[in-house]
């Protein structure tokens, strides 16, 4: 009995003993292929700087999970801008794009690419194609920015759909001449779409006004500022230290204002005092005028 | 299979070239039939299907949506629109009547590449290679579902030869074509059905559904093979013939094997008329295996 069954005792020992090792190794390969792609699909989805997804796309990280890369937006879109990444292009692989240079985003008032989205990699919440935020207008040479320059080429101006809000033009004494005025394109990230067509008219050799994903070009304040003039505004009144006129410290019979300059002081006005600081009931005891 | 002659020969010989080929010829016409609706599109502006595999809209009527790549958005913890929910369900009935597999060699782009690299392997004699476990597609199946979750973002779709090459197709292929070569080069040198035969996760996705699918490959006539060993030369998926054709463990004749492509070709090449396709319900054993 004993010799029948110690065979057997070993045969399936040794069963084992294979299976565990084929499972190991089998673990342990497509464990590492899964490694390799998952540091591949990591380098991979970042979104490069010139591509831009089309309106409504969620965030990158959860627009390539979301995106089921059927090209439907790719179809639907009337002026065919959109492109799917190929394998070679260092975005997650057949994702819609399009390269603003090259052909901008139209911003049709039904977006037709959204609608077309079988997942919602592109929001359907969006309706209104002025609230798309594909990236953002960034003018990033001055140097060759021919409003920099003194010219009034203004074209970035002109062509944007979202004229004088996302993009205005801010006068600005030009130094050089010393006699003329620099029209200065401002972007406004408010209203600024991201369509491109800034980007696409733009007639220097490189454009000087480029879109990139919102995540290249737009900056984030740290949480814990506040815009003194904004929470003076939302407040009512100053929240920091009463209004008090400022005091310059001039000589007798001058006065300075604020855009006029120096003057003198017109007869028998008297001379500023500085005043008692009122109280502000607004402010913590401990920071109200005269307890400091 | 007689020495000296290709499989197939003597089914010629019974049947008429014709007869022999009836759902190889069959199973060509639907994998590019299938590929120029999606092509007529972009080719001749005739856009009866919109889209890719991965998602289409057919006729602005009819949603699909790949069985896998729902799994692999669901996974990334990405609910998909109506439609496409809508278009898995329709997608998954459809493969519950004709197998889950069908997919793999009557729909697929990459079976067209794969069979060549296995009919020039075969023509050149080429023998031998790697060898790896039939099971390792569900290891990298298990492997990309895990890999997507952890990730957040659909891992797969950065390599996965499937949906590159039939996008590639429509949408421009890039460097897709040196992964579909890489594909082809691989089942041609280094091992035999390598890629869908051994790795593919796609194929036993589908394979899953084929599980509980309605068509079937069955064996009527098993009681007439002669061993000519002509379906196991042609067969993608050998291993599922040999127990239902033998009746290993009281089988029945019918092939329940999940990983059974419902190709057809063990019918074609048969000069025995042993196969026919039916339903899995109603298996009649009209005899048993020549003992041998």
């Amino acid at each position: 009995m004993v010799n029948e069954i110690k065979p057997k005792a070993q045969g399936s020992n040794a069963a084992r003993r294979q299976f565990l090792a084929d499972t190991a190794r089998m673990a342990c390969g497509v464990g590492l292929l899964g490694l390799g792609l998952g540091l591949y699909a990591r380098h991979a989805t970042a979104l490069p700087p010139a591509a831009i997804r089309p309106p409504g796309a969620l965030p990158e990280t959860e627009f390539s999970a979301a995106c089921i890369r059927c090209g439907l937006c790719v179809r639907d879109c009337p002026y065919d801008i959109l492109l799917l990444a190929k394998p070679e292009e260092p975005m997650s692989t057949g994702t819609p794009y399009f390269v603003a240079r090259q052909a901008p985003c139209e911003m049709c008032e039904d977006i037709p690419c959204v609608k077309a989205c079988p997942t919602n990699a592109l929001d359907h919440a969006l309706t209104d194609i002025a609230k798309s935020r594909m990236g953002l207008a960034v003018l990033v040479d001055q140097e060759t920015c021919l409003n920099f320059l003194g010219l009034r080429c203004d074209i970035c101006y002109r062509v944007c759909p979202v004229i004088d809000k996302a993009i205005t033009l801010d006068p600005q004494t030009n130094v050089r001449t010393g006699k003329h005025t620099l029209f200065i394109p401002v972007v406004h990230s408010d209203a600024c779409t991201g369509c491109g067509k800034c980007e696409k008219a733009c007639p220097t050799e490189i454009a000087a006004i480029k879109v990139f994903p919102l995540y290249i070009a737009k900056g984030q304040l740290s949480a814990h500022y506040r815009l003194g003039w904004v929470e003076k505004e939302k407040a009512g009144g100053s929240l920091v230290a009463p209004d008090v006129e400022h005091q310059y410290n001039l000589p007798e019979g001058m006065r300075y204002e604020q855009g006029k300059g120096l003057s003198s002081a017109p007869p028998g006005e008297p001379p500023p005092v500085p005043g008692h600081l009122p109280d502000v009931p607004s402010l913590p005891k401990a920071f109200q005028g005269g307890k400091l | 299979m007689s020495a000296g002659l290709r499989p197939g020969a003597e089914a010629i010989a019974a049947k008429g070239w014709l007869g022999a080929h009836k759902w190889l010829i069959l199973r060509r016409m639907s994998q590019l039939g299938i590929l120029l609706l999606f092509l007529v599109g972009p080719w001749f502006k005739l856009w009866i299907v919109k889209g890719n595999l991965n998602y289409s809209y057919t006729l602005d009527f009819l949603p699909l949506t790949d069985a896998f790549q729902f799994m692999q958005l669901l996974v990334a913890r990405q609910i998909p629109q109506t439609l496409a929910i809508i278009g898995v369900v329709i997608l998954v009935l459809f493969y519950l009547l004709v197998g889950g597999r069908a997919y793999c060699s009557w729909v697929c782009p990459v079976n067209l590449v794969t069979d060549f690299a296995g009919w020039l392997r075969a023509r050149l004699g080429i023998k031998g290679g790697a060898h790896l476990s039939r099971r390792t597609r569900y290891w990298i199946l298990g492997m990309t579902l895990v890999a997507t979750a952890l990730s957040g973002t659909l891992v797969w779709e950065m390599v996965n030869p499937v949906t590159m090459l039939h996008r590639g197709l429509i949408f421009g292929m890039g460097f897709a074509w040196a992964v579909i070569l890489a594909v082809f080069l691989f089942d041609l040198f280094v091992m035999r059905q390598g890629w869908c035969g051994h790795l593919c996760p796609v194929g036993v996705f589908y394979g899953l559904i084929g599980k509980f699918s309605l068509l079937r490959v069955k064996l009527p006539q098993r009681a007439a093979c002669n061993d000519c060993m002509d379906c196991f030369a042609v067969c993608p998926e050998q291993q599922v013939i040999r127990p239902a054709l033998k009746a290993i463990k009281g089988t029945p004749p019918i092939i329940l094997e999940e990983n059974c492509t419902n190709c057809g070709r063990c019918i074609d090449v048969c000069s025995k008329n042993v196969f026919s396709f039916g339903a899995r319900f109603g298996v009649a054993d009209t005899g048993s295996p020549v003992p041998k």
